[in-house]
Parts: structure tokens; C-alpha cells; sequence
């Protein structure tokens, strides 16, 4: 019941990094991936800045076929997914079939495969809608294109809840490897830059509407404005420890050792937010203290009233700038579901380096007490790291991952 | 074994059924409210039928702020979620909202309200930079579905883990299995749980078009859902939800609750197949049972009754019916199986809650839901699929399963808690 689950095998695609070497060399020393959107014309609109994946051909690695039938965040997973078996050192059919499955979140789903279907039906009428329309832009299509592509078909599942779900996606892989399956896929990615997905995402009333790429996204600075979105993610290779090491497992990265998830109390209750007891939940699930806990990945939301409440939370569970904190996003803007994973793997590269990655571009506020690891790499041994996600509405999650031994 | 868990409370919404009794009449006297579509101008489409429902959010409690913010699945959700807490007589002020969770299902999220603002957004699809200074603030809940747990949570004073579960057409089974894992695991001891869709607009009836999965029996729009007929071509889309509460079982007894059911086992499998294609052998659905089945240790002559998918189309049907004889053998022929969605439609996300409802009822009544509008049987589907007329059945456990895009197959088994344990 209580089995150790690890990660052995990474696929991530960020917008300052491809795969688990490029991503690491460009958050290591600091590298901003923020820039103008290209994607579109964005200049009729109040946010101009996107993280985008300039470089990724999806023609280059997926069969012609499937691109036809794909959002861009699925063509993105299905090729994470192809590295992380990759890197695992496993191949699909070394495993059998019913004791493999995928749980993905997803924020939005195919956002940009829906706005071009539902241009197509209000532009030129229903019978142009793409027979993949039932399919490519839903909440469970990389959770499905995944396992076909791969033969995987264990339990599996898809969690929605905005930016939190990545972490949420994790805990439900680490629940079935600990019912019996022997290795779940679990991460989140969205990529919904696109005009449909850019008016719902400024709907929000969150977004930086700064034009410099270096002072739009400043999460815990006094300059603090929004947030910038940002397109990727990662997809995690879980299994038992134990059947990990047997089967040899060249790179065990580090166990997800605790989770906490909470909800917000109504607005204008006046009750306590939730982010505290979802740390204090994750710790005690891991069976760790504060004290344990070496860095803390922050959800670093980038308004001031949400980065207050983190800040409260963080300084309330460890005591004021009593652990480092950082968040490498600033690099990436925030990336939905994709968000967390990517700092799930970004805490195990700190692990493996001993190098916590910066917070790029924010002056600390004195308005807040968090040991922030702002301006470059600090070196630090960190055998523990907490990652904190937050989604829209009060959605509150906390992973603990620590170094495997 | 540890602990289990019993559901205490129903809410439904349905097509021709809002509230638990009105559906549970509907499915007794077998009743269709499957009709010709009246929410927009159907003549465009090739299938121009649905099951709807006729819901005015006033009447049900829905204020016109919440009213305003919320899609109509959303809505659905809210209803469902404090009828069935005000079912379980549970009370609000002495619940634990730390140990108080929400987990909702729905496949396609706020599709209908996507779709709406979309078409004002692009002016009617002329614009490809859609115009942000005509969007309302509420499309970022449509934009991020997981609002809807947003909006349940708000609505019950749950403030433990809350997230929507979206595995397409099972998602209103995986959501409740979710939830039972929280509890049993001990992360709560309450859940708000089940699923919720309002898929019926002008996108989705297209999608469905441009791949035939929906039926063309536009002239007897009241007949034409019809699982396990060997005229049927295809379902009918319909809308609604269900919402459940589920307690610990010790701790359900102690406050004196009706306990309806324990939900006894759970499993879910995929195809690793096909998007939209289902291999004819029903082996994963099969797996599924049968680890459901063990997770409730109960031998397949446990099961008094299949609430099936029954979906309407020829693959569907065939391949559970494929499923069924394998997971439970010579047993399968000797179980009512049927679907309600002869009669309210398919709602896709929402239904696997709809149809646990129905399998909970089902029990409390001793009474099996017909299939409607099954007339000529399919010569490769061969059981009993309990044509046009409810049957008194006695029925202790309810096997239900859900089968849908991505090649999700999920079943669980619903049975008395008072049950002698294999």
C-alpha cells in the first residue's frame, strides 16, 4: 500500500528547453523564453508576451497520420512520451500491456483544434466541421493517444483542475503503480496560444499586460502584474521502486514521497486559504518535517494577492525564509497543467546537481519574508523539494519529492 | 478490509427526469424523452434528435449571478450536488469541510458555452483574431472546466481535494471511483462526487455528424435510440447529471444514514486501440469487470443485473455484450442487462453517474429498467437485454460499465453492504 514510487524516465518540452538536457541547461544558468507572441498577430490585444516553443517540427517525430488528428498539445506529449520511454530504458512492450496506463491533466484540452473547427462551423457551415473534432480537442485525447501509441492499457485516467492538475495527475499515477500497476505515465501539457485561447486566458483578468519580456511576469516583486501563459509540459515515467531497480533502471531520478490537495473556502468567507493545510498534508504524507525540506518550488501566480497567500503559507508551514524558494516558470511563463510537472522535474535535476535554479528578473518585495533564490543558481544539496500548483477558483496541491537513495 | 464506502445521497438531472423520482419514474415505465432538437435550428444537421432537458436553473435554486457565470453543465452540477446533499440528511454545519472533497466528471466541459461565446467572439466566424472586447469574464470557467468543481465545492462548503475527472463517455464512473479511492485511502471521509454535460449544441452535433455516430432516425425522433435493436444506427445525444454522496460506511451507520449502496469495486482499463474504434473481442472492458469484481470479492453470480453502456451503435453493442459473456461467462446469459439510454440519451460524460443512479434505484426497487424501443434483436447480441418493459427483479448487486473515446473502458459493482463477503 505503501510502496515507494520513483520516476525513471523524463520527457519534458518547455519553451527554454527540449528534452531533459536542453531544459536543464537553460533553467540552470537562467534563461528567459518569454517573448512577443508569434503565433498569431497579438498586437490588437491587452497581453502581447507568450512562452512559446519556437523549434519543435511535430512532422519530425510522429507519424504523418496523426498530425492531421492532433491538437499541438498532444503532438507535444506524444513526443515527451516518446522520450521519457527513452530515457527509462524501457521500450512499450517489455512491460505487460495491462499493467501499463497514462494519467495526464489538462487545463484546457485541443484549445487551438477546437477554435479552427468552430471557425469552420460558424464560417462556412457544419458539414466542414473535422471528423477528429469528437476526439482531438477533449480533456482525456493524450491520455488515450498516449496509451494507443504505446500499448498501454492498465488504468488510466484524466484530472482537470487548471494549473493544480499536474500535480494531481501525479498522485493518481502513484495510487495505481501503488494498486499493482508496474508503470504509469503521468504529467500534463497545454498549448492554447492561439487568438480563441488568448481572449478566454485574458478573460481571466490575470494576465501581465507589460510589453518588456524581462518585467511582465514578477511573481513576489513589487512590481507584480499578472502572469505571462506560456505552451509545454512533461510526462513523468513512474514505477514501484522495487520493480524499478529489478529491472535494472539506469536513472532514478528521485520518489514522490507526499501529497496534499485542498480547496479554497468560498470568496468573502473570510476563512483561512487552503494552500497551508495542502503543504502540511503533503508533508505528513511524505512523513516529513519542515525542516526536511531543502527547496520549495513556489505556484508563484505573480498578482499580489496570490502571492501573498503563498508566501503566507510557505512562511506559516517553515517559518520566515526559513527554506529557499524559487520559481524557474519565470522562465517559461505558466503553463497550465504542464506547469507543475515541469517543476517535479526540475526539482529532481536540483537533486541530481545540488544546484537550486533561479527565479529570473524578480527583486524580492520586502512586503514578504520567503528566502527567494532570485538572480542566479544557488548551490545547495537538496535531498528533498516541495512543489506547490495552484488552479483558478482555489485549487491547492503540493508534491514531495525526494532524492531516491 | 479497510474501509469502505456507501452512497448516502442522490441527485439526478436527466432528459424527462429532474430529480431523483421523476427519473426513476421516466425509467419504470420506460418512457423515451428523446425528441427533435428545439435548443437551435437542426435542419443543417444530418442527425437532428436529442435528448433534452427542460431545466430552468431559477426553479432550481440558481441565482441570476451564478446563473450568468456558470455553463449549463455547470448548472446541472450545482443542482445535482445539493440535491444529493440534502438527500443524504447530512448536515452542512457539522460537516469537516477539510475532510469534505468534490470530484466531477464531464467529457466535454462547458462545450455549449465555448461554442456560443466563440460564435460572438469571431462575429459569426468571420474574424480569425477573435475579439477579446466582446468576451464576458466567465469564459475563462468555460475555458478551464475544472470550474465546475469550483462551483460544486462553492455550493456544499467542501474545501478538501476538488478536481474534475474527464475520461470522455466514462468520466461519470471514473469520477466516483476516484472518489471512493480518497476516502478509502482515508484522504476524506465525505465526497461530493459525480458528473455533468451539456453537450448538446451546434459543434458537437457537427463532430458527430462528420463520423456517423449519431443516429439519422430523424422522423421518429421518440424511437430512436434504440442499444441492442438490429435497426439501431447510432445514438442519441443527450444531457444531464448525477451527483452522489458518498461516506465511509462505519461512519454512515453511526449518524443513522439511508445508505442506498456500497460501491464495492471500481477498475477502469484502456483499448490502446483506436480513438473512436473498439476491438470486437471486449477483452479490456472484460479485464475491467473482473478486477472490479475481485475489489468487491464477489464471484460473477453475484451480479443481478448489467445497467450496460448500450450506447446504440453496432460496435458498442457488440463488443460489451462480447465483454459481459467473457468476464462473467455461462452467468451473462442469465442477467438482465439493459440501458437506459433507450430513454434519456447519451450524455456522454454525465451518464456513467446518471446510470449508477439508475443502478442504485434499481436496487432500492428490486426493480431492472427495460431497454426501449428493442423490437428486433440483433442475432450477434444475445442475452437478455429486458426489451420495452421494467421487470421486479430482486437485485442485490449491479454490475455498471462505460466504454468511450480514447478507449476508455471502466465498470463498477454496486451491491448491499450487508452482503456476506466472498
Amino acid at each position: 500500500m505503501t510502496a515507494k514510487v520513483v520516476i525513471t524516465g523524463i520527457g519534458v518540452a518547455t519553451p527554454n528547453g527540449l528534452g531533459v538536457d536542453d531544459y536543464w541547461a537553460a533553467t540552470r544558468v537562467g534563461k528567459n523564453a518569454i517573448g512577443p507572441v508569434t503565433r498569431f498577430d497579438a498586437e490588437q490585444y491587452p497581453s502581447k508576451l507568450a512562452g512559446e516553443i519556437h523549434d519543435f517540427t511535430a512532422e519530425d517525430h510522429l507519424p504523418s497520420r496523426l498530425i492531421p488528428q492532433t491538437d499541438r498539445m498532444t503532438r507535444l506529449a506524444l513526443v515527451a512520451a516518446d522520450c521519457a520511454f527513452e530515457d527509462a530504458g524501457v521500450k512499450p512492450g517489455d512491460i505487460p500491456e495491462f499493467d501499463m496506463g497514462v494519467v495526464t491533466a489538462s487545463a484546457s484540452g485541443g484549445f487551438e483544434f477546437g477554435q479552427n473547427e468552430l471557425k469552420k462551423l460558424w464560417g462556412q457551415g457544419s458539414q466542414y466541421v473535422s471528423a477528429y473534432q469528437s476526439f482531438a480537442w477533449f480533456y482525456a485525447v493524450n491520455s488515450g493517444q498516449i496509451s494507443i501509441r504505446n500499448g498501454m492499457r492498465g488504468p488510466s485516467g484524466v484530472v482537470v483542475s487548471d494549473q493544480a492538475g499536474g500535480l494531481d495527475a501525479i498522485a493518481q499515477a502513484r495510487r495505481q503503480i501503488r494498486k499493482g500497476s508496474k508503470l504509469i505515465f503521468s504529467g500534463g501539457f497545454d498549448a492554447s496560444i492561439c487568438p480563441w485561447g488568448w481572449v478566454a486566458q485574458l478573460a481571466g483578468g490575470l494576465m501581465s499586460t507589460d510589453e518588456n519580456p524581462e518585467r511582465a511576469y514578477l511573481p513576489f516583486d513589487t512590481d507584480a502584474n499578472g502572469y505571462v501563459p506560456g505552451e509545454g509540459g512533461a510526462l513523468l515515467i513512474l514505477e514501484d521502486a522495487e520493480a524499478a531497480r529489478g529491472r535494472g533502471a539506469t536513472n532514478i531520478y528521485g520518489e514522490i514521497a507526499g501529497y496534499g490537495a485542498t480547496f479554497d473556502p468560498k470568496p468573502g468567507s473570510g476563512r483561512e486559504p487552503g494552500l497551508r493545510r495542502a503543504i502540511e498534508a503533503a508533508l505528513a504524507d511524505a512523513g516529513l518535517e519542515p525542516g526536511d525540506i531543502d527547496v520549495v518550488f513556489a505556484d508563484a501566480a505573480g498578482t499580489p494577492e496570490l502571492d501573498r497567500i503563498e508566501a503566507d503559507a510557505i512562511s506559516a508551514v517553515f517559518g520566515a525564509g526559513r527554506v529557499p524558494v524559487t520559481a524557474p516558470k519565470t522562465m517559461t511563463g505558466r503553463l497550465y497543467s504542464g506547469a507543475a510537472p515541469v517543476d517535479v522535474v526540475a526539482a529532481v535535476l536540483a537533486m541530481r546537481e545540488g544546484l537550486i535554479p533561479p527565479t529570473t528578473n524578480v527583486t524580492l518585495s520586502p512586503e514578504y519574508d520567503i528566502d527567494l533564490v532570485t538572480g542566479s543558481a544557488r548551490p545547495a544539496p537538496v535531498r528533498a523539494a516541495l512543489v506547490l500548483a495552484r488552479g483558478y477558483g482555489g485549487f491547492n496541491s503540493a508534491v514531495v519529492v525526494r532524492a531516491a537513495d | 478490509m479497510g474501509r469502505r464506502v456507501v452512497i448516502t445521497g442522490i441527485g439526478v438531472l436527466a432528459p424527462g427526469g429532474i430529480g431523483t423520482k421523476n427519473f426513476w419514474s421516466l425509467l419504470s415505465e420506460g418512457r423515451t424523452a428523446t425528441r427533435g432538437i428545439t435548443f437551435f435550428d437542426p435542419s443543417p444537421f444530418r442527425s437532428k434528435v436529442a435528448a433534452e432537458a427542460d431545466f430552468d436553473p431559477e426553479l432550481y435554486g440558481l441565482s441570476p449571478q451564478e446563473i450568468r457565470r456558470m455553463d449549463r453543465a455547470a448548472q446541472f452540477g450545482v443542482v445535482t450536488a445539493r440535491e444529493a446533499l440534502a438527500d443524504s440528511g447530512l448536515d452542512l454545519a457539522g460537516l469537516d469541510p477539510y475532510r469534505t472533497g468534490v470530484t466531477i466528471g464531464s467529457a466535454v466541459g462547458a462545450t455549449t458555452g465555448l461554442d456560443n461565446e466563440y460564435r460572438v467572439v469571431s462575429d459569426g466566424g468571420r474574424l480569425d483574431l477573435v475579439d477579446h472586447r466582446y468576451t464576458p469574464q466567465h469564459l475563462y470557467n468555460h475555458f478551464v472546466p475544472s470550474s465546475f468543481a469550483a462551483e460544486v465545492a462553492w455550493a456544499t462548503g467542501a474545501e478538501g481535494p476538488a478536481t474534475v475527472v474527464s475520461t470522455g463517455c466514462t468520466s461519470g464512473i471514473d469520477s466516483v471511483g476516484h472518489a471512493v479511492e480518497l476516502i478509502r485511502e482515508g484522504t476524506a471521509d465525505v465526497m461530493i462526487t459525480g458528473a455533468t454535460d451539456a453537450p448538446i449544441s451546434p459543434i458537437t452535433m457537427a463532430c458527430f455528424d462528420a463520423i456517423k455516430a449519431t443516429t439519422p432516425r430523424n422522423d421518429d425522433p421518440e424511437h430512436a435510440s434504440r442499444p441492442f435493436d438490429g435497426t439501431r444506427n447510432g445514438f442519441v445525444l443527450g444531457e444531464g447529471s448525477a451527483c452522489f454522496v458518498l461516506e465511509e460506511l462505519e461512519s454512515a451507520r453511526k449518524r443513522g444514514a439511508r445508505i442506498y449502496a456500497e460501491i464495492a469495486g471500481y477498475a477502469s482499463r484502456c483499448n490502446a486501440f483506436h480513438m473512436t474504434g473498439l476491438r470486437p473481442d471486449g477483452r479490456e472492458m472484460a479485464e475491467a469487470i473482473k478486477v472490479a469484481l475481485d475489489e468487491a470479492r464477489m464471484n460473477p453470480e453475484g451480479i443481478d443485473y448489467i445497467n450496460a453502456h448500450g450506447s446504440g451503435t453496432k460496435q458498442n453493442d457488440r463488443h460489451e455484450t462480447a465483454a459481459f459473456k467473457l468476464s462473467l461467462g455461462d452467468h451473462a446469459y442469465r442477467t438482465p442487462v439493459s440501458s437506459i439510454k433507450s430513454m434519456v440519451g447519451h450524455s456522454l460524460g454525465a451518464i456513467g453517474s446518471i446510470e449508477i443512479a439508475a443502478s442504485v434505484l434499481a436496487m432500492e426497487n428490486n426493480v431492472v429498467p427495460p431497454t426501449a424501443n428493442l423490437h428486433t434483436p440483433d442475432p450477434e447480441c444475445d442475452l437478455d437485454y429486458v426489451p420495452l418493459t421494467a421487470r421486479e427483479h430482486t437485485t442485490d448487486a449491479v454490475l455498471t460499465v462505460g466504454s468511450g473515446f480514447g478507449g476508455f473502458q471502466s465498470a463498477m459493482v454496486l451491491a448491499r453492504p450487508e452482503r456476506s463477503l466472498a
